[in-house]
């Protein structure tokens, strides 16, 4: 294997149900599910979907929900803030941990 | 079937009539209602989304004795509706003579504007003519992102278009109760497809109003048309064969039966007839023959056959193009 992401697998993403079908079809189900219309419109649900996609740095993700957000009205600058929301929040859980640090270092130290 | 389509540019995808045929559908004419005049293919933009390659170093605009030949046929034909296009119809110098004949002859005259031809001081006149005779403008408007505007249309158009919608505007166009129709035309900004219509009004509603107090009665959200200078840009940055594909495994066989080649016709700016304005970029000519309009003794017959080629997958992807 000469590489670990290649972009012809997403279109695969449903053989991943040739094992364990019943888990496939009720997970799809849920996701499509997710992805319909609610309280948030397509739109803003894509918006959260491209920011926790590089949240989680999931290349395929990424690929999908730049073209979803594209495809849903959406913008670069409305992209790239939606990244930097979740740059901050991914930031912000490693530097409040920082405090549990102190907590510890606090009781340890005299 | 007529199909004309060369050998596509590497995009994997079935032949636009093996498409059709397989879902056990052919594509041929309703009762023509419409007749598109495209004016020339003269524009002061240079859009990169554009399937006519039209822009400031094109020549072919329609003579006045085409245009007159084009209304001798209108008059023959009784139209429920006249759609004037280009290029930008603006820089034709025939064009208010156009409308003036057009509006006398049917119910409905659209007029399709890029809005900065529309908005220039010389065009005040042009602007008073539309509101006279109550045509429909129909505007060119992507987003309401000023880069992904100016990407597609040219620096400064985005103001530019709010300058015109704003006159728009000011002269009743959008307005409720005025007769007045101003619908908007929203286009991807690129190779990827365009957002569901209904949403993208809401949003451009809410913003052009809280932004600049615009008003509008309809948008229409349309795919872009693999053709012209669009159809280079795809294949320049790669994404030529994805964008086919896309468009492709969009295909809806319920869009097949609104398609608007259905129920319009498209003449030239030389008096050729087409069967749409993507077969008029290509040169396929209505039903495969050169037929000059001072020629066509009436509207084509219902059940004409409609020539195909793999740019018609642009108006069955998703819900269509009307």
């Amino acid at each position: 294997m000469d590489e670990y992401y290649k972009r012809e697998d997403l279109p695969k993403f449903g053989e991943i149900g040739k094992e364990a079908p019943e888990m496939a079809k009720k997970y799809f189900e849920y996701y499509n599910e997710v992805f319909s219309e609610g309280e948030l419109t397509l739109r803003e649900k894509s918006l959260i979907a491209l920011a926790v996609a590089h949240a989680i740095q999931c290349p395929y993700c990424i690929d999908s929900f730049t073209q979803s957000c594209l495809e849903r009205g959406s913008n670069m600058g409305e992209m790239t803030e939606a990244v930097h929301v979740a740059t901050a929040i991914r930031g912000g859980a490693s530097l409040v941990h920082g405090i549990q640090s102190r907590n510890i270092a606090d009781k340890l130290s005299m | 079937m007529l199909d004309v389509n060369e050998k596509t540019y590497e995009a994997n995808v079935d032949p636009f009539h093996l498409m059709l045929s397989s879902h056990g559908l052919n594509l041929s004419r309703g009762q023509t209602r419409t007749l598109q005049i495209n004016v020339g293919f003269v524009c002061n933009q240079k859009c990169r989304h554009c399937h006519l390659d039209a822009g400031p170093d094109r020549r072919e605009n329609m003579t006045r004795e085409t245009m007159l030949a084009v209304m001798d046929y209108a008059g023959r034909s009784h139209f429920d509706m006249i759609d004037i296009t280009g290029g930008a119809p603006e820089l034709n110098p025939h064009v208010e003579e156009l409308i003036e004949k057009a509006a006398a002859m049917v119910p409905r005259v659209m007029f399709r504007s890029n809005l900065s031809a529309l908005n220039s001081g010389t065009r005040a006149g042009l602007r008073q003519v539309l509101r006279a005779h109550q045509v429909v403008v129909v505007a060119s408007f992507p987003s309401l992102n000023v880069s992904q505007t100016e990407s597609q249309r040219g620096k400064g158009i985005f103001d530019t278009s709010i300058e015109a919608l704003l006159k728009l505007n000011r002269l009743g166009y959008g307005k409720p109760g005025s007769g007045l129709e101003l619908n908007l035309v929203s286009n991807p900004s690129g190779a990827f497809m365009p957002a569901a219509q209904d949403q993208t009004e809401t949003r451009f509603r809410r913003i052009l109003g809280k932004n600049w107090g615009i008003q509008f009665n309809n948008l229409f959200s349309f795919a872009n048309v693999p053709l012209g200078r669009y159809r280079e840009w795809l294949i320049r940055s790669g994404n030529f064969s994805q964008y086919m594909e896309k468009l492709a495994s969009s295909f809806n066989p319920c869009a097949v039966a609104d398609v608007m080649c259905r129920t319009m016709m498209s003449v030239s700016w030389d008096g050729y007839l087409y069967d749409c304005d993507f077969n008029l970029a290509k040169g396929i000519y209505m039903g495969c023959e050169k037929t000059h309009v001072s020629e066509m003794a009436g509207r084509p017959e219902t059940g004409d056959v409609i020539a195909t080629a793999d740019h018609c997958y642009a108006c069955t992807a998703g819900s269509g193009f009307t």
